[in-house]
């Protein structure tokens, strides 16, 4: 191992943590049951490892891996079915499994604190972000009255909230997602925990503000001394941000080790597919076909093929697909008070760009950035305010009913979360059925066949057709969304943050999905989003855009090898992982 | 929030507009007329005729239309043709006893609903929530006339505990100078009358409450229950915040949000189970009177009652929109 990597990963940088000291916390044999009206199914077991006081430790695995579950039991937070079964978590000494519900609820806040997923759905969204940190002082016996107020101002100006004293007052819906979860960093630290469980603390955000925000996490808790428990599917994160990594499978923990030597030396067959699936690690264009043509990838191969040569951008005919050209979009803003008067707000500005037939282009961006504007303008789901976009030589939108309608069956979107784009109410067969009928394709014995030939398409299994969108994993419903969208043959599909809801190794097999279908049918792909590990991976051509401007444009190993803009610069650095260059993408 | 408010009253003066034409024409679409129904057995065509061309009943209905709006503008509702009474007289006459006794049922329904309904929530899936929920569909199921006969029956007639009809005992001296029995009683300081006015209150105010009690409870349930597993409820936890606080500040409040929305519609629900309620209690309120009027064809009375109806329901439910934005501040108008 070579010191530059070990300076890396630690982060801090400070003697190892790990000398001579008792663990903070000590997790042995861990079972954990959770009882269903099916039975009872066992989420977690024999789970054994350590966290020493302000040792950064983190817990790597897909969902229903266990690991969030494995925190929440460490926290006495588990859902109302579950119990632990077996094992022991030692808490600086003591076993929590033995203090029971009371006793630890009386630790959590001022020893164990928790970060939580998901920024938007974590503060009350009826009180004041400043007195729901209060509240916690208080409660926690740390400060009362005026106190807790000026305490709590000091906390978020800590957390990196700028204008603290004012932002103390407003709601949550006041403030943006990175602003929120700052609030929920101060709100978790506030009451000086020695043990931080950071539960997937930044997956909602941006990369840039991912970044600042890991980066204040990290500093906060290596001043305070505090440990922290750190919850991820994404390795690179992990062995950025972490000193020691877990890695758990389906209930099990199958590898743990120093960061940088698990990522050198992975033992363990999922610990391998994990590393050659983050996103954040790869660093090429998905080539289906170099290995073997047409190959399905079938939805049990976890082990991703990623091809080591540069895309071939010149491979399709130079047509363009679509043609926006000079394209803005003016959306008025409400004003204040009785007569107050609207502002204008340009979320696309002059924007212009060339979709090349059978390729797929990228736009980047933060939230904001007017990405996915420009998605619902190319899906004539929103009007420009001016210029004009071309579809095959035909311009989008303003057109008779007709001609819609064949445009609707030549353009397709798969959106980004696959919970709510699917009808919870029908079936699989049905919502792939829906689109086929209601542009009246053939008879009900034709589509049917339609059906089944999409399902292998996307490599479904039949016996799915007759379940609903709940009854079916994440990766299963993007699947189900990916067919419902190619069941009208059209030549566009416009993926807006298609994969981005998806644990790295599901979001690696649709991407490898996608890449396979566009070779066998010729499709053309818009792919909207913030990730720019993702879009390294699919994309040909990527145009980063900010405030509403394209800023950079060009194939997609130009703009990552030889970014000319900083803020293209800027989204690269912070993808995580990047600093890692430990040659894994051999072949 | 005044921008709100001024513009839900100026959206109030079409609504209205729409409502009197179909309320015109309603009342007029009835069978028999106003006149038949005064005279009744005595019913000759030329005394029907008589009557008719004295209130102006033989006028084309546009004409007839035109003249009631047109009074109306000016503030005269017309008179009763069954009292010979002015029909605005006649609402604030009646007004204080029906607002008495629809503000005690919301506040039986609330008072009781709410913390049922949370009880409910808190044993989710055992027997105490099992009770609740069979219980309070029971609630909705009952008809209203149906409960308040089973009420009078055994608490005045049988039990004897509370009295059986009418807003005041006969026998009882006071003055009302107000019209709200109740609070007439406490700002005279003639305790016993107020203390008499609330006995009379209580039996019609259950009767009247208890639909509304039922769907508040299952709405508490069912909010509760969404918020318990909330995210941010969780999150609460973790920091360390302590039960009672926990209830009262992140449970509570947020769970009360659909539950106000209900309570607005429930106004509505009280305004027409009143006529009903009323009756059967003989309680001198717009309820009863109102279904005088519909037995004796008062156009009048039908027409100026459900107007003043309609302006109430509407004010109400401005006013939770308004309070909805105190509790939630994301609807707030900014």
């Amino acid at each position: 191992m070579s010191p530059e990597v070990a300076a890396t990963t630690t982060g801090s940088g400070g003697p190892d943590p790990r000398d001579g000291a008792t663990p903070l916390l000590s997790i042995r044999d861990l079972e954990v049951t959770f009882t269903t009206q099916q039975g009872s199914a066992t989420a977690v077991r024999g789970a054994s490892f350590d966290v020493m006081p302000g040792e950064t430790v983190a817990i790597v695995g897909e969902s229903g891996s266990g690991k969030s579950t494995t925190a929440a039991a460490v926290i006495g937070l588990l859902a109302e079915n579950g119990r632990v079964t077996g094992g022991r978590i030692l808490f600086d000494g003591t076993d929590l499994t033995e203090r029971g519900g009371a006793g630890i609820a009386r630790m959590r806040g001022r020893d164990i604190g928790m970060v939580p997923q998901d920024p938007m759905s974590n503060l009350n969204p009826v009180m004041r972000v400043g007195a729901q940190i209060v509240e916690a002082l208080e409660d926690n016996g740390v400060a009362r009255g005026e106190e807790a107020r000026r305490r709590t101002v000091e906390l978020l100006e800590e957390a990196g909230l700028p204008d603290a004293q004012r932002r103390a007052a407003q709601y949550p819906h006041e403030f943006s997602g990175g602003m929120r979860q700052r609030a929920l960093i101060a709100m978790g630290l506030s009451c000086r925990p020695r043990l931080l469980i950071a539960d997937e603390p930044t997956s909602a955000l941006d990369v840039t503000v991912q970044r600042t925000i890991l980066d204040r996490l990290e500093a906060l808790t290596a001043e305070r001394g505090t440990a922290v428990l750190l919850i991820t599917h994404d390795l690179g994160l992990a062995a950025e941000r972490a000193h020691r990594i877990v890695v758990m499978y389906r209930g099990e923990v199958v590898e743990t080790g120093p960061a940088a030597h698990l990522l050198r030396d992975p033992q363990h067959e999922y610990t391998k597919r994990l590393l050659a699936a983050a996103p954040s690690l790869a660093s090429r264009r998905i080539e289906i076909a170099k290995h073997g043509g047409g190959a399905r990838v079938a939805a049990d191969d976890l082990l991703a093929v990623t091809a080591d040569a540069p895309a071939d951008a010149t491979r399709a005919a130079a047509d363009a697909v679509v043609e926006v050209e000079d394209v803005t979009k003016v959306f008025r803003i409400r004003g204040r008070g009785l007569l107050g008067r609207g502002t204008d707000f340009t979320a696309v500005d002059r924007v212009s760009f060339t979709i090349p037939r059978g390729t797929t282009t990228a736009v980047v961006g933060e939230s904001g950035s007017g990405k996915s504007t420009v998605a619902r303008m190319i899906l004539a789901l929103e009007e420009p305010t001016s210029g004009t976009i071309r579809f095959d030589g035909e311009p989008v939108g303003g057109k008779d009913r007709a001609a819609e309608v064949r445009f609707r069956r030549r353009v397709q979107p798969v959106f980004q979360d696959p919970y709510s784009s699917l009808d919870p109410l029908y079936t699989i067969y049905r919502t792939i059925e829906e689109p086929l009928r209601a542009h009246g394709y053939g008879s009900a014995s034709r589509r049917r066949e339609r059906v089944l030939e999409l399902m292998d398409d996307v490599a479904l299994s039949p016996s799915l057709l007759r379940r609903y969108p709940a009854e079916l994993s994440g990766g299963q419903r993007q699947r189900v969304a990916i067919a419902r969208a190619l069941a009208l043959d059209p030549e566009l599909v416009v993926c807006d943050e298609a994969v981005s809801a998806l644990d790295v190794i599901v979001q690696s097999q649709i991407l490898h999905l996608l890449a396979d279908l566009q070779h066998r049918k010729g499709l053309s792909y818009l792919f909207i989003s913030h990730d720019l590990a993702v879009v390294r991976q699919i994309a040909d051509r990527v145009c980063v855009m900010e405030r509403g401007r394209i800023v950079e444009e060009g194939t997609v190993d130009d703009v990552f090898d030889h970014p000319q803009e900083a803020y293209t610069r800027a989204l690269l650095d912070a993808i995580p992982g990047r600093s890692l260059d430990l040659g894994l993408r051999a072949g | 929030m005044v921008r709100l408010i001024l513009q839900r009253l100026a959206l109030l003066v079409p609504t209205l507009l729409g409502l009197s034409v179909l309320l015109f024409l309603w009342v007029r679409a009835l069978p028999g007329g106003p006149a038949t129904a005064l005279l009744g057995e005595r019913a000759t065509p030329e005394a029907v005729e008589r009557i008719n061309s004295l209130y102006g009943f033989d006028k084309p209905l546009l004409e007839q239309y035109l003249t009631w709006i047109g009074q109306l503008l000016q503030g005269n509702f017309g008179t009763s043709t069954r009292t010979q009474v002015p029909v605005l007289e006649e609402f604030l006459d009646r007004f204080p006893a029906t607002i008495e006794l629809t503000l005690l049922a919301l506040v039986f329904a609330v008072g009781i609903g709410i913390p049922l309904g949370y009880v409910a929530a808190r044993h989710q899936g055992k027997a105490l929530d099992h009770t609740t929920v069979v219980a309070s569909l029971l609630g909705v199921t009952v008809p209203v006339f149906f409960l308040a006969f089973l009420l009078k029956f055994l608490f005045a007639v049988q039990l004897g505990w509370f009295p059986s009809a009418g807003r005041q005992s006969p026998s009882m001296v006071a003055t009302h100078p107000t019209g709200f029995y109740v609070l007439d009683g406490l700002l005279t300081g003639e305790w016993d009358a107020a203390w008499d006015a609330l006995l009379h209150l209580v039996l019609p105010a259950i009767a009247l409450g208890s639909i509304p009690l039922a769907i508040i409870a299952r709405i508490t349930r069912a909010s509760v229950i969404e918020v318990q597993s909330a995210d941010y409820v969780r999150t609460a936890r973790a920091k360390g915040l302590r039960p009672p606080r926990l209830r009262r500040r992140v449970v509570i409040r947020n769970a009360m949000l659909p539950v106000a929305t209900t309570i607005g519609l429930q106004v509505g629900l009280l305004l027409s189970g009143a006529v009903l309620t009323e009756t059967v209690f003989a309680f001198n309120g717009i309820g009863s009177f109102l279904a005088a009027a519909v037995f004796n064809l008062d156009y009048a009375v039908l027409q100026g009652f459900i107007l003043f109806i309609a302006v109430v329901y509407a004010l109400v439910n401005l006013a939770v929109d308004v309070s909805y934005g105190l509790i939630d501040p994301r609807m707030r108008v900014r």
